[in-house]
């Protein structure tokens, strides 16, 4: 483990040079392209004075790698990630972090939708290897995932929200008793979701939140969750292949236990371990799929809030989100890299020679 | 199919190592024809690449109606014989409009692939593994930026920032104009129809999408090279003399070709995904030039759905159809080529 450690210390080490790099050029390219954020807010018929002032009061008017100084020194001394542009004398904190509450809420009950399908579908493909039913439920599910959100979504809120409203009917969709069901266990009896106040560990700030229970959350969850499935039912097919292959599967079944217990004592414990590594890169990738998924269906989360950043040219913001991407991502394979040191104890990183 | 003859002296050609570097990938082809499922799979593509080159030559000889022909008396009609496909809310021929987007699709997959899957790719995968030392180092470190940047936030930003730029130089070199960095005159270049034929979106998106492609395919050649670095017939190659760049490209390549060709497979639905989600967004291919993302973008309204639902489906249903395609030939692929993981 001393070599896992040092190796762990490198990797941290490369994180902050990395991050100036990605920040840079977001900065660089953010700032180069054609619109101006003042100009857009004054719109069309504008006072060139105030304009100017404007510009200098955010500073605008200075070169670009001076701004790129003073934008540093402001997050690392002070934590300030700046103004937004678009939500006029709001901080960019304070508008991200609720944002990324509620991303990550969602994510978390897609995650978990997907697991519970995926992994019982790698199961049953790999148990059934070389029958037409191992191909076709994967595939039937890679089908699936093949359909872009950006078509996906549009069919699902016709169907869903407009040829369906009976839908949001309380009690006629199951549904509706399960969200007064998870309500009543989650929540203070006050009228949720309005004014249902979260007290967030580690911001310390109170949040409204947007329940991922109420009704409204079905679609940008089914959204979120179906094209996962696929990927993990073949990640668990052919985790499953491959200890279902071991000598102590074959020397567990010739002792004569059920099939059920070789299964669930012998093959799935072994299986699945590795699999947690990539719980990480679908974080990653349910990052990716909020920003559409979340513009379409008009959760306001951190997709959405990038959408609109780029849209509007909100130069803070738009840092704000790359460099939490660039973070999550750095960090999601920093802890896959470690995790695979913990599950394969042949794999060391140390010396490199 | 099944020409059982000629099978037999391909597996003893095997057994005799003979022509090393040709018939690994002839029993992998063998084998790929096998599958059913790749087979139907590589159709579809075919048939989708094909129809995409096509699009002029369909065009011009009055196949199709043109992508930009108008008429406002059959707007937002659904498919009848005469638009199998519908038309869209100016009266544009639909199928005409999902050939074209196609055309789009196939120009900049193709191109990514060459620069970035191969020329790049290969290249840095092959000198970071070979050279080694600080070639390797810089390679790598310069991958981890690019793994760690948000990619589509950065083609985003790329292609919004860049596209006037790019479009402005593109009208420059029409009207004729000198390339003249430091002020020295180097050539004088003119081409006509740039900007019309969208040539400066292609040139873009292309590179942007090149740019952020090449990472993960170089990471796994580099790791294989490192390992056929040390094997006997690399050092007897360089005991005899052979330069760099021969052993490079007659001995290592061939090689890590199976590799490269899995890892290209893999990559060509994300390339033709991020082009369609770059004109979903606006940035990517401008009208009046059709797109998948376009396309999607124009009638992904609920409204529109709702009382045209045609005018989504089937353009979405062929982009779907190519990624499934693009699924179950990567995954057949691997599976040829990588016999471990049967």
């Amino acid at each position: 483990m001393e070599g896992t450690f040092s190796y762990l210390i490198r990797r941290l080490l490369w994180v902050p040079p990395i991050l100036l790099v990605v920040s840079f050029s977001t900065f660089a390219i953010a700032r180069f392209g054609p619109g101006d954020p003042i100009r857009i807010a004054s719109g069309q018929f504008r006072d060139e004075e105030a304009f100017e002032r404007a510009r200098a009061a955010y500073g605008l008017d200075k070169p670009l790698v001076e701004q790129y100084v003073i934008y540093v020194e402001n997050v690392l001394t002070k934590g300030d990630f700046g103004q937004s542009f678009r939500y006029q004398g709001r901080s960019v904190r304070e508008i991200i972090m609720p944002a990324i509450w509620r991303s990550l809420q969602y994510n978390s009950v897609a995650l978990v939708i997907t697991l519970s399908l995926g992994i019982p579908l790698g199961i049953f493909a790999a148990r059934r290897q070389g029958t037409w039913a191992d191909p076709a439920s994967i595939s039937s599910f890679l089908l699936i995932q093949s359909i872009p959100a950006i078509v996906a979504v549009p069919f699902l809120l016709l169907f869903l929200a407009v040829r369906l409203p009976d839908l949001s009917l309380p009690g006629f969709f199951p549904f509706g008793p399960l969200e007064s069901f998870l309500r009543s266990l989650a929540l203070p009896a006050s009228g949720w979701p309005r004014d249902c106040n979260v007290r967030l560990p580690l911001v310390g700030e109170s949040y409204e939140c947007l329940g991922v229970v109420s009704k409204e959350a079905i679609i940008p969850i089914i959204a979120l969750s179906l094209p996962g499935i696929a990927i993990w039912g073949r990640y668990t097919r052919a985790f499953t292949l491959g200890v279902l292959r071991e000598d102590y599967v074959r020397t567990a079944r010739s002792k004569g236990i059920s099939e059920r217990q070789v299964m669930t004592q012998h093959v799935l414990r072994n299986a699945l371990l590795p699999l947690s590594t990539i719980v990480a890169f679908a974080m990653v990738g349910l990052l990716e799929g909020s920003f559409f998924i979340e513009t379409l269906t008009g959760v306001p989360g951190v997709g959405r809030l990038t959408f609109e950043a780029v849209l509007g040219r909100d130069y803070d913001m738009i840092m704000a989100v790359a460099l939490i991407g660039a973070t999550t991502i750095i960090m999601a394979n920093i802890i896959i890299d470690i995790m695979y040191t913990f599950i394969d104890p042949r794999i060391r990183y140390g010396s490199r020679n | 199919m099944a020409r059982a003859t000629e099978a037999l002296p391909g597996a003893g050609e095997e057994a005799l190592g003979e022509g090393a570097s040709q018939s690994p990938l002839k029993i992998a082809l063998r084998r790929l024809l096998k599958k059913r499922i790749a087979m139907i799979a590589i159709v579809y593509i075919l048939i989708f690449y094909a129809a995409g080159a096509t699009a002029p030559l369909l065009d011009g000889a009055g196949a199709i109606p043109g992508y930009t022909e108008q008429d406002l008396e059959e707007s937002l009609e659904g498919p009848s014989m005469s638009h199998p496909f519908g038309t869209d809310r100016l009266g544009r021929d639909q199928l005409s409009r999902v050939i074209w987007a196609a055309q789009t699709t196939v120009i900049i997959t193709v191109v990514v692939m060459v620069s970035g899957g191969l020329v790049l790719t290969v290249s840095m995968g092959l000198l970071s593994g070979y050279v080694g030392g600080w070639v390797d180092s810089l390679i790598m470190r310069v991958g981890d930026v690019f793994i760690s940047l948000p990619g589509l936030l950065m083609l985003i930003l790329i292609n919004a920032s860049l596209g006037d730029q790019v479009e402005s130089l593109a009208r420059d070199i029409e009207n004729g104009v000198a390339i003249a960095p430091l002020g020295i005159s180097l050539f004088t270049i003119q081409i006509g129809g740039l900007v019309r034929s969208g040539a400066p979106d292609y040139f873009l998106i292309a590179a942007a999408l090149t740019l952020f492609s090449w990472v993960g395919g170089a990471r796994v050649i580099r790791s294989q090279i490192l390992a056929l670095r040390e094997t006997e017939f690399i050092l007897a190659a360089r005991a005899l003399g052979a330069s760099t760049p021969r052993i490079l490209f007659r001995h290592l390549l061939p090689n890590v070709s199976n590799i490269i060709i899995v890892s290209l497979s893999l990559s060509l639905a994300g390339i033709a995904g991020s082009e369609i989600v770059l004109s979903w967004f606006g940035v990517g291919v401008q009208p009046p030039h059709p797109s998948f993302g376009a396309l999607i973008f124009d009638a992904s309204s609920v409204r529109t759905v709702n009382e045209h639902a045609y005018l989504l489906a089937f353009p979405g249903l062929i982009v779907a159809a190519l990624f499934f395609a693009f699924n179950l030939l990567g995954d057949a692929l691997t599976d040829v080529f990588t016999p471990r993981a049967r």
